[in-house]
């Protein structure tokens, strides 16, 4: 059939509420909701002396204040999500913190109130009396040990694993040049523009939960509070509404505050609201990037990389939730498009008096590519050759597909990427980067990356075509500005041949589709997508079965067009595909939507049972789609960028991105996702850094010092894409979520080391830290 | 105070922010409180023409002036605002929490500077943080709003 909207820059059907005002997001919902306040632990590391609550119950307004001793599940840690063999020493937080904290900003009170106002002023009435304990901040000094984190975690080691391809020890014994260099990622924030949120009520006649969640995972948090509240799963209903921005953090659960407010609405008999203020979500919400890394590499004199051998530290912060997904993937990410024969990666990840790390966009990806492309400066620095010229010297070839790297991969798999040309990315970007402009202090930065996408297990959906011709489809996955309603759309569009504005959908919202998994690691045009593809399909079918019988024609014969099941080669003979709705549900009561056509008397009669057995009523199917391996995406940036040597202000001359993600569902929507993803690495290679003083607290926990990149600091970046299919899914597309974040690091490294001449071994970079780099060389 | 052309009330919480009471009192929920703090620009509402930011404001400080909030733009029903349109056309917007502020911030903008320069453009909007667009597009659809608002 042929494809009208998949591919084509449909504006996106979410827009008009959104831009009216009319959005939904978790702090709009109210229904006289009580409000809630946490009191946090100032400190880093202590242990909790006494807690007394006596002086907050009496303050105004106050409907209940809950220490771990007020809750069933009190004693209970909090899931550990990813199990993994290497995790040797996994440990997760309590809801609320009843004897020792590991970071400032964790949990310790929790204040209910009539306002949050009043929930404030209660919450400064809590007396916590905190023995303070020393404080272990940096990745260097957990693994240093001199200070435990937990005291029964020897040498701050929550996992630690090795993977080897190729005799390492071999190649770098007999490679003409041998090198060794430390480098170094600092923490990073997600921040979206919405906090955390969480709006619960308890319905007791009906026994029902309801939860609005501002999370990347209803589907987790609904299957988790069903466990916690012994609950049968049909009984609780989690929805993901509006969520302004994810970007990683909020795939993390449970947060305390994802137990505590349906709790305290279950136990109070009220709505209950809690949203977070930006300042606790500084501290209170996971971070990511904290790496040290030590690589040792050897090459030969035409700069081929013959062997790289790596051992890395991963800042776990105080408890290990999301498990070793983090280190697991930059292990396997760090030779990303290049070749190298042998392969030793080693990696413990060690606890720190700090916010617990999960993916954060990137998720382990800067990082390790940040690491690879220095290796490929250095080489090209010690032998003198180009560093386009090294890069072209060692990337994979287009006829090397599948290539095999040989590591583990997030899912379990080993990491096989699928299809690409990454020689093309890498000409096509220097093309349009054009000559160098003229003038002092300026570098060049070029990146070439793959990104490990649409991760399984599996995503589903439900598509049905209602008697009004209209058509409704639900995926598990919620939306944080990915254009899902418009995407997914697309996609059915196709498939039952009527126009994207007919096609609703819902995403994220366990009423309309409980199961799935989440919108996190660039999985969703992958899963869901191929999912929508797969129960769209399966409705086209069924509707061409239905309306044979009508037509008398044979299914093989028919076609889906413009709102209509016709008779390829003859358009006239045809029927509505609301009339064939109707017919696939044969009713004995005509309601309305002239389902009288499917009534006993009128219905075309057929032989045997009204329904076949097996077969369904309703316009309807449900399909899922799970890869048995990731796509991996792949990228080229380069730049030019200009340093001021005095004030080591940076001023991005041009940047550009060649992109290839297969298949491109909506290149509008598509270049919105790579031009926020690059803005995003920007603010994270130059301009936001989490500034802990030695005694664990966040010196910046707002927008005033935390600075997040304005108009004023990004440049235009100018896309060219690529399609190389997928082979592995229907659809042939990759995920793109965070590929525009990726290289920015590794590239904005390159160029400033140019562009100053000063070597550049840590990110983030800011004016300072090159000013002093500069008056120590 | 008037709020989108109707007039409210005067607030009875003297400590209530401006933003709280268009979200809270109002239910005027479009316009949305990223920081607090005045950095983000989510809050973005008109005072008498001009953007503020109304988590910086009290209340009772908006009493005997017109509030716009992004829901006075356009009526239901109604076609959309040029900029708001703009907006649309442009992909300007991906999970549309920072979107009020920066339409408001841009109606400002086009208001005071029907033609704006690119500097003058770059500054009306660098008061407004998006963590999702990057805001190339965002430029783009000032420049649309431009051309619709002369139409």
């Amino acid at each position: 059939m042929t494809t009208r909207w998949f591919g084509a820059p449909v504006q996106r059907v979410e827009d008009d509420r959104l831009l009216r005002g009319h959005g939904r997001f978790t702090d709009d919902i109210d229904e006289g909701a009580l409000e809630c306040c946490f009191v946090r632990s100032p400190y880093a590391h202590a242990r909790i002396a006494s807690i007394d609550v006596t002086a907050a119950r009496e303050m105004p307004g106050v409907v209940a204040v809950y220490t771990a001793g007020d809750l069933p599940f009190g004693e209970v840690d909090l899931p550990l999500l990813i199990p993994h063999p290497n995790l040797t020493h996994g440990r997760t937080q309590k809801c609320l913190a009843s004897q020792i904290v590991r970071y400032a900003g964790e949990a310790v009170a929790f204040v209910v109130a009539h306002s949050r106002a009043e929930a404030e002023d209660a919450a400064e009435m809590v007396e916590v009396e905190y023995d303070p304990l020393p404080v272990v901040i940096t990745p260097e000094a957990g693994e240093r040990a001199e200070h435990l984190v937990h005291d029964d975690v020897p040498g701050n080691v929550a996992a630690e694993m090795e993977q080897e391809v190729g005799d390492v020890t071999a190649a770098l014994s007999v490679a003409p040049h041998r090198m060794k260099f430390r480098l170094r990622y600092e923490r990073g924030a997600a921040s979206p523009m919405e906090g955390r949120a969480v709006w619960a009520r308890w319905d007791q006649r009906e026994r029902r939960l309801t939860v609005y969640d501002s999370t990347q995972s209803p589907t987790s948090i609904r299957g988790g509070l069903a466990v916690l509240f012994g609950l049968p799963e049909s009984d609780v209903e989690v929805i993901a509404p509006d969520v302004g921005g994810g970007f990683g953090p909020k795939i993390m659960l449970f947060y305390p505050d994802e137990l505590l407010v349906p709790f305290a609405a279950m136990q109070l008999g009220k709505p209950v609201k809690w949203t977070e203020d930006r300042q606790e979500h500084f501290t209170a919400v996971n971070q990511e990037r904290g790496q040290v890394h030590e690589v040792e590499f050897g090459f030969d004199d035409e700069g081929r990389v013959l062997a790289i051998d790596d051992d890395f530290i991963h800042d776990a912060g105080a408890y290990t939730p999301y498990g070793i997904i983090l280190p697991i993937i930059t292990a396997a990410q760090l030779p990303g498009p290049y070749r190298v024969p042998a392969y030793r990666v080693r990696f413990r990840d060690v606890y720190t008096n700090a916010t617990p790390t999960s993916p954060y966009r990137g998720a382990g990806r800067p990082h390790a590519c940040f690491v690879m492309e220095r290796v490929l400066d250095k080489i090209s620095e010690v032998t003198g050759i180009d560093r386009v010229e090294v890069r072209e010297r060692n990337l994979i070839q287009p006829d090397e597909f599948p290539y095999n790297v040989g590591v583990a991969w997030q899912d379990g798999n080993t990491v096989v990427y699928d299809s690409g040309d990454y020689p093309r990315l890498l000409d096509r970007a220097l093309e349009m980067l054009g000559p160098r402009p003229e003038g002092d202090n300026i570098g060049r930065g070029v990146a070439v990356y793959v990104e490990g996408t649409g991760v399984g297990p599996y995503e589903g959906a439900h598509v049905q075509v209602l008697v009004s011709g209209k058509v409704v489809a639900a995926t598990g996955i919620p939306n944080q500005g990915q254009a899902h309603s418009t995407v997914w759309a697309q996609i059915v569009a196709d498939q039952l041949g009527v126009d994207v504005k007919d096609v609703e959908i819902t995403s994220g919202d366990t009423r309309r589709f409980p199961w799935g998994v989440g919108t996190f690691a660039s999985r969703g045009a992958v899963t869901a997508g191929n999912a929508m593809h797969v129960a769209a399909s399966m409705v086209a079918t069924k509707a061409k079965q239905v309306a044979a019988d009508q037509l008398e024609a044979d299914p093989q014969d028919l076609e889906l067009v413009d709102g209509r099941v016709r008779v390829k080669g003859s358009p006239d003979r045809g029927i509505p595909l609301g009339a064939v709705a109707v017919l696939s549900n044969p009713v004995r009561y005509a309601f309305g939507g002239g389902t009288e056509a499917a009534t006993q008397f009128t219905a075309k009669a057929r032989p045997g049972a009204p329904l076949a057995v097996g077969e369904q009523p309703g316009l309807e199917a449900t399909g899922y789609y799970s890869p048995e391996g990731s796509t991996w995406a792949s990228g080229c940036h380069a730049a030019y960028v200009r340093v001021d040597p005095k004030t080591f202000r940076l001023e991005i001359l041009r940047y550009v991105v060649v992109h290839d993600c297969g298949r491109v569902i909506n290149p509008l929507v598509l270049q919105g996702q790579i031009e926020g993803g690059v803005a995003q690495g920007i603010g994270g290679a130059f301009y936001e850094r989490l500034a802990y003083d030695a005694d664990g607290q966040l010196r910046n926990a707002s927008f005033m010092e935390f600075l997040i990149p304005y108009a004023t600091e990004i440049p235009p970046i100018e896309i060219d894409h690529f399609e190389t299919p997928s082979p592995l899914n229907p659809l042939g597309v990759k995920g793109a979520g965070e590929a525009g974040v990726i290289p920015v690091g590794a590239v904005l490294a390159s160029a400033i080391e140019e562009a100053l001449h000063v070597p550049i071994t840590e990110m983030p970079q800011s004016p300072l830290k090159l000013y002093e780099a500069l008056s120590h060389s | 105070m008037k709020v989108n052309g109707v007039d409210h009330p005067a607030p009875t919480d003297v400590r209530r922010l401006l933003s709280d009471h268009l979200r809270h009192d109002l239910g005027l929920t479009g316009t949305h409180v990223g920081c607090e703090h005045g950095v983000c620009g989510c809050c973005t509402v008109l005072l008498d023409d001009a953007p503020v930011r109304s988590c910086l404001i009290l209340a009772v400080q908006a009493e005997g002036h017109d509030v716009t909030t992004i829901e006075g733009l356009a009526r239901d029903g109604e076609a959309l605002h040029p900029v708001q349109q703009a907006f649309h056309e442009c992909h300007g917007l991906q999970c549309g929490f920072c979107t009020p502020g920066f339409v408001m911030s841009v109606v400002g903008l086009l208001a005071q500077h029907p033609k704006p320069t690119d500097e003058q453009i770059e500054e009306g909007i660098a008061g407004n943080l998006c963590r999702c667009t990057g805001y190339a597009s965002i430029r783009r659809a000032v420049h649309r709003a431009v051309e619709l608002n002369k139409k």
